[in-house]
């Protein structure tokens, strides 16, 4: 599927006048890890190489690692701008408020933020419905599980991270109610060394599947380590601890950048957002293996039904943990809900940091 | 061949001028078989690291940008050094003048006027100078070492931080991500060009107010004494715990100054992170300038240098930012090396003089 997106989209830059390929368009990534985290940053760079793949010398891609979210973000996208980037894509929610900062000084240059929420008119912001295959692991864990409890590596208590706590539990209460979580935070995106201990912790606490929200496979690498299953995060971590990963959720934005850099060599790129999950291929879910033939086929099931919109993750009856009813039985949570998610639904065994 | 180091009986007046020379020899010799090595054009590399962010307004700018905060605490932490008192905290006291100088514009968000700016900046600087006071109390009162407590205390710092902005701090309209509401305009340092703010103008205060006190006061020579000989000091009639908590306070209080410049100047909202070890490289910033505060100026300057040289030659040519941050880890290598010829003489013995087990320990003891 995504591979048809790329190839009709190659077809498509490749079909145009040679008159418009004049000088190369600069498209800018500004990333907050470094590219071989084999996680969040890792998978943007591959939307980066795709990009260049696809426009061959019509753009130039240029990036800068290892951004601190912090005073630095904002020199690091100036610095794009001042370069005569045509396009700048800032990856990490922490860059929101530089990319409007700078955004207002270049009014020529667009600016594309993945996963904020403020906007202007020469700043677009992205983000991918990765809980919808958190919802696919949580079922997968339930069934795997022979503890009934999984442990749960989280970066930071923000609504992105708590929704995708919530949608791993409704998906393996779905296939076992009592099913347990736990959880631990490490405050941090990328840290190799605390995620490991996160991990090593939650297995100690009978955790005997571990899940992350964090940009390293260490905690897969743990899991394999000690016996334990998991799942890799962001990219395909099979090759980590092939005998721990059953699946993973895949980050894509190749299609999404080669589309977006396409709007501004054709001059039609216009603010806006986007949101897309498994039916704008931009959440994929990576081989299952290691999987009994029926929970592997279930879950392809599901994720069908998700992609079509005949299933969402989100759907009532949820009680969030004092029980109180969030979404009415038969409805959906709606996108808004979901955007400023801050409670957790109800069975998870941690306090919400406030 | 043998090689030696042996104590010259003063500074030698000559290396003090061409050890920076030779560490400038060294980091070019370095950076041409480093990126060389790795498949970059050495010039080209070199060129973007140094002379490239020196040709262009806006990342002369920038320099000054970072350099600002390097240079307030890097002169604070040069005054407590200089007193032999080691505090290790700075990054701490950054952060709670960060907070401290947060009160008003995040809990009061409608007060306007031309007060609230100062405020703020008295808040920051009561703020780092408060959070120093702990680790000098301890030290004064129960001999607890500095360079625990005060390095222990940026944890708590960092950490209260954390939960203000999680919590009571949060931006009401912010979809609870973790991040202050936005300063009103009333409450934002206003700019001298660009991103530049007149966080600058203060560092430059600083740095001349601590040149005259440890230069030609009184009680500078008293702080360095008691540094230097604790004894001596006290014989002297100089009190060393009035010392350790003056040079500590001063420290912490330029900290916090530079923590709320640097919020309220480049940032503009309270984050979880505010500083990319500010606190820390200051330490550094401190002895590449050689405790002396016009050095300790230089010293962040060129520091700066290197952190928007590395950015330079990531962008410009791909280079990776682990290899940008060797380079800068060697340079700072070379700098600091080099020094030791100002205090060491290096003797080359032609040959190799009889082996003797009961001298050679004798001579490696004379290596710093």
């Amino acid at each position: 599927m995504l591979r048809t997106t790329i190839f009709a989209t190659l077809a498509m830059a490749l079909a145009l006048p040679a008159a418009q390929a004049a000088d190369p368009i600069k498209a800018a990534f500004v990333y907050v890890g470094p590219i071989g985290d084999h996680g969040w940053t890792y998978q943007h760079d591959q939307g980066r190489l795709a990009v260049e793949k696809t426009f061959g010398d019509r753009v130039e891609t240029l990036y800068v690692e290892n951004v601190a979210e912090g005073p630095d973000a904002e020199r690091a996208i100036e610095r794009f701008a001042r370069e005569g980037a045509d396009i700048v894509f800032t990856t990490s929610f922490g860059f929101m408020n530089p990319t409007i900062k700078v955004a207002k000084r270049f009014p020529d240059v667009k600016f594309e933020h993945a996963t904020g929420y403020k906007r202007a008119d020469n700043v677009a912001t992205y983000s991918a419905r990765f809980y919808e295959g958190r919802y696919i692991i949580g079922q997968i864990a339930a069934k795997m599980s022979k503890s009934g409890i999984a442990g749960y590596v989280a970066s930071f208590p923000i609504p992105e991270v708590v929704r995708g706590i919530n949608a791993f539990l409704l998906g393996a209460q779905s296939v076992n109610p009592d099913f347990k979580l736990k959880i631990v935070w490490v405050n941090t995106w990328f840290d190799p060394g605390k995620e490991a201990d996160a991990a090593k912790a939650l297995i100690d606490q009978g955790a005997d599947i571990i899940t992350q929200h964090t940009d390293s496979p260490a905690p897969i690498q743990i899991a394999g380590e000690r016996g334990v299953h998991g799942f890799g995060q962001a990219s395909d971590m099979d090759a980590f601890a092939p005998a721990a990963h059953y699946t993973a959720i895949i980050d894509d934005w190749s299609a999404y950048y080669i589309a977006r850099v396409k709007a501004v060599l054709d001059g039609t790129w216009e603010s806006g957002d986007v949101w897309g999950g498994f039916a704008q291929d931009m959440v994929v879910m990576a081989p299952h293996t290691d999987l009994p033939a029926d929970v592997a086929a279930a879950a392809v099931e599901m994720e069908a039904k998700i992609r079509s919109g005949a299933f969402h993750p989100f759907t009532g009856p949820i009680y969030d943990q004092d029980g109180m009813l969030r979404v009415a039985e038969g409805e959906r949570a709606d996108d808004g809900m979901l955007l400023g998610m801050n409670w957790y639904v109800k069975g998870i065994d941690d306090k919400l940091p406030q | 061949m043998q090689v030696e180091l042996r104590q010259r009986s003063e500074a030698s007046r000559l290396m003090v001028w061409l050890s920076p020379l030779l560490a400038l020899l060294l980091t070019f010799i370095f950076g041409t078989l480093l990126f060389a090595a790795l498949g970059y054009d050495p010039l080209r590399a070199l060129y973007a690291y140094f002379i490239k962010p020196l040709t262009e307004a806006w990342s002369l700018e920038e320099i000054v940008v970072k350099a600002t905060p390097l240079a307030l605490i890097g002169v604070g932490l040069a005054l407590v050094f200089r007193a032999n008192v080691w505090n290790i905290g700075a990054e701490g006291q950054y952060t709670v003048g960060a907070i401290c100088g947060s009160v008003l514009p995040v809990m009061l968000p409608d007060l306007q006027g031309p007060l609230i700016l100062p405020a703020m900046l008295a808040c920051g600087v009561l703020g780092g100078m408060a959070w120093a006071a702990i680790p000098a109390f301890f030290r004064i009162r129960f001999g607890a070492s500095e360079i625990l407590t005060s390095l222990m205390l940026v944890y708590v710092a960092q950490l209260l931080l954390d939960w203000l902005v999680r919590g009571p701090w949060r931006d009401p309209d912010g979809y609870n991500f973790p991040e202050s509401r936005l300063f009103a305009a009333d409450a934002v340092i206003p700019a001298l060009a660009g991103r530049m703010h007149f966080g600058t103008i203060f560092a430059l205060i600083a740095v001349a107010a601590l040149a005259i006190l440890l230069g030609r006061t009184l009680k500078g020579f008293e702080f360095r004494v008691i540094g230097a000989a604790p004894r001596a000091g006290t014989f002297a009639g100089f009190s060393e715990r009035r010392s350790i908590l003056a040079v500590l306070a001063v420290s912490g209080g330029l900290a916090g100054l530079a923590g709320i410049a640097e919020v309220a100047g480049t940032i503009g909202q309270l984050h979880p992170s505010i500083s990319p070890g500010y606190g820390f490289t200051a330490i550094i910033a401190a002895f590449l300038g050689r405790l002396n505060p016009l050095g300790v100026l230089c010293a962040s300057l060129l520091l700066a240098l290197t952190y928007i040289g590395g950015e330079s030659a990531q962008v410009s040519l791909g280079v990776s930012d682990k290899i940008t941050r060797v380079f800068q880890g060697a340079i700072l290598i070379f700098v600091l090396a080099c020094d030791v010829f100002i205090r060491y003489r290096l003797h080359i013995h032609p040959r190799r003089q009889p082996a003797c087990p009961i001298h050679e320990p004798a001579q490696a003891k004379e290596v710093p």
